[in-house]
């Protein structure tokens, strides 16, 4: 199980990393949502992993910790916060900037756009 | 013991709600609130200085949960310090903000005053998750602020400002976990306390933990390869903002210096991420020191200023003495008062040249140009660091604390950059400029935030013995964790 979880935590992350390293406002949000995913996986588990025992002392042998639980549920909450702002942030750069590049190049993505129209000509 | 040490937070946080309760367009209603809620912490934080200044460190739990367990607020001189550091540099910013820059968007004065929560509970919190919140709480007012008043250059820079700091959030997410995993506490004492005895594998995690804590205080400090985001995001602010955000870079100084202080002092973390720091500040104080010079805009400049001086703070950090810190500190306090008088100038002189903005090209001379020019001089002379004022004091102070080759001759070669690109930049900006524009006139209330700012360079130097003997007080106090480890630590109850 141990394993199972880091491996999910670890294509989060890996596949976070690489959607924020994207050019477009989308896909950018994306990887971080799935970066702050990892990361709120992650701060549950430091508790350690424990199956079918309740997070109160004296109500099973074997507790879990329930302090993890509580700083992920704030950890959601500001995540999901912080990525609403993000969403209405990156409409406004495409209405005031006129296109959804992170740095607000229409140049540039006309320029790829024209690539990729040179491409399918040679196709 | 007293209850004042919530004080800082309390304030900014009801004036924030009162403030988002006033729907209707009475702009004076808001200002007097934001002001007087600003104005009032200038005597609570003078008030918790004073305490902090005996030698005490206050510990108030909150929920009386005895300390370990619950959240606990630390006041101690470093804190407190900060606190007064920021309550002092409020006030004027809000001030210039008040007369015009506040009426570009709804809820300015809540989101200052949240700003102000968010940094002030970044100061006096003892607990590590804590912290984190109180980050996430400065930085949404500073996104909200950063993004004040519309225009495409402020949302591109707003857009990569807050994309940087949510990936920041989550490695300090990540930072805090391993913690909590390793050592089972997030309560800044009693990790500082453990970690000393960690060994094994356990060590090589809160290794690892601590180095990703460098790395999200380094992002909030705007170190080097960090630092990239800060001259778009400042220069695009209001002036106003810009100022107050001065202080933010700061907090990212601030937290570093505070962990560093209690837990990488001795024990198993002794001296953990010196040498990178010390390698990273002084790239980060080279690079902006060209940044100052190739700069394009007045505010750009003053952004890489601030740069610097997180260059050379860190710098000092590394190194580590006691001497050096007590330096650093009256360097810190100089350098974000200076700094953000600088901004308000560079506001104040682009809103009397036209189209020409900041840009650093002949253009219409700005209104009153003798007095500007006069200002510009001495927050120039302050910030380079020549004598007589507090720049120059301050940049002592450090080459006597530390005497490093590589330092001296940065901090050296970068004061003089840093002067021949400010002379250029006032030159051009006040001397080769042609006829002043007709209908503009110079806002006394701007001038007069200007004014106080500035009048911090002589005031420094005047005061100079009593502010020197303050920070080697504070540092003497950073310099013995085990004090606060006590004082955190010791207290079973919560306020008595």
């Amino acid at each position: 199980m141990e394993a199972l979880v880091a491996i999910i935590i670890a294509v989060l992350v890996g596949s976070g990393v690489y959607l924020v390293l994207r050019a477009r406002t989308f896909p950018v949000i994306l990887g971080l949502t799935l970066l702050s995913y990892g990361a709120n996986l992650f701060v549950f588990i430091s508790g350690r992993l424990k199956l079918d025992q309740v997070a109160v002392v004296g109500q099973s042998a074997d507790p879990t910790d329930p302090l993890p639980q509580a700083l992920v549920l704030t950890a959601i909450v500001i995540g999901f916060a912080m990525t609403a702002f993000l969403v209405v942030l990156a409409l406004r750069a495409q209405g005031e900037l006129g296109s959804d590049h992170v740095d607000g190049q229409r140049d540039a993505l006309d320029g790829e756009q024209q690539d990729e129209q040179q491409n399918k000509g040679r196709r | 013991m007293s209850n004042w040490i919530m004080a800082p937070i309390l304030i900014p946080a009801l004036a924030g709600m009162m403030l988002l309760l006033e729907v209707r367009e009475r702009h004076w209603l808001r200002r007097v609130t934001g002001l007087t809620a600003t104005l009032a912490l200038v005597p609570v934080s003078i008030l918790l200085f004073r305490q902090a200044a005996t030698g005490d460190i206050q510990v108030y739990s909150l929920g009386d949960w005895p300390a370990p367990f619950g959240i606990v607020l630390v006041l101690d001189q470093l804190s407190a310090l900060m606190v007064l550091l920021t309550s002092v540099l409020a006030v004027p910013a809000l001030l210039y903000a008040s007369h015009g820059d506040d009426r570009l968007g709804p809820n300015f004065h809540s989101l200052f005053q949240m700003q102000l929560m968010g940094i002030n509970g970044a100061f006096l919190t003892g607990d590590l998750f804590n912290l984190f919140v109180f980050f996430e709480v400065l930085l949404i007012a500073s996104y909200g602020l950063a993004l004040h008043g519309r225009g495409p250059a402020r949302v591109r820079a707003g857009l990569h400002y807050v994309v940087l700091n949510l990936i920041g959030s989550a490695v300090f997410l990540l930072a805090l976990s391993l913690i909590y995993g390793a050592t089972g506490t997030l309560n800044m004492a009693d990790f500082a306390a453990r970690a000393a005895e960690l060994e094994g594998p356990a060590l090589t995690l809160v290794k690892v933990a601590g180095l990703l804590l460098c790395v999200v205080f380094g992002l909030k400090a705007a170190l080097f390869p960090l630092y990239f985001w800060l001259p778009a995001t400042y220069a695009s602010a209001t002036a106003g903002v810009a100022a107050l955000f001065a202080v933010m870079t700061k907090v990212g100084i601030y937290a570093l210096l505070r962990v560093h202080g209690l837990a990488f002092s001795d024990g198993a973390l002794a001296g953990l991420g010196d040498m990178a720091l010390w390698t990273v500040s002084l790239l980060t104080l080279g690079l902006a020191t060209v940044g100052v010079f190739g700069a394009r805009r007045l505010g750009e400049l003053v952004a890489y200023l601030v740069v610097m001086s997180v260059g050379t703070l860190v710098a000092a950090l590394a190194w580590g003495t006691e001497e050096a810190i007590s330096g650093a500190l009256f360097y810190l306090l100089h350098s974000t008062l200076i700094c953000a008088g600088l901004f308000l100038l560079a506001d104040l002189v682009s809103r009397g040249r036209g189209d020409a903005g900041d840009t650093l090209m002949a253009g219409p001379r700005p209104p009153a140009a003798g007095l500007l020019g006069a200002l510009f001089f001495i927050g120039a002379v302050a910030v380079a660091g020549l004598p007589p004022l507090s720049g120059f004091l301050g940049k002592v102070m450090l080459l006597q604390a530390v005497p490093a080759p590589l330092y001296w001759v940065l901090i050296l070669a970068g004061g003089l950059l840093a002067v021949v690109g400010l002379s250029r930049a006032g030159s051009t900006l006040f001397w080769r400029a042609g006829e002043p524009m007709a209908d503009v006139v110079l806002n006394k209330g701007r001038l007069a935030a200007v004014i106080v700012l500035l009048a911090m360079a002589p005031a420094m130097v005047l005061l100079g013995g009593p502010l020197s003997a303050v920070t080697q007080s504070v540092a003497a106090q950073w310099a013995q964790p085990d004090l606060y480890i006590h004082a955190v630590l010791g207290y079973p109850g919560g306020a008595q």
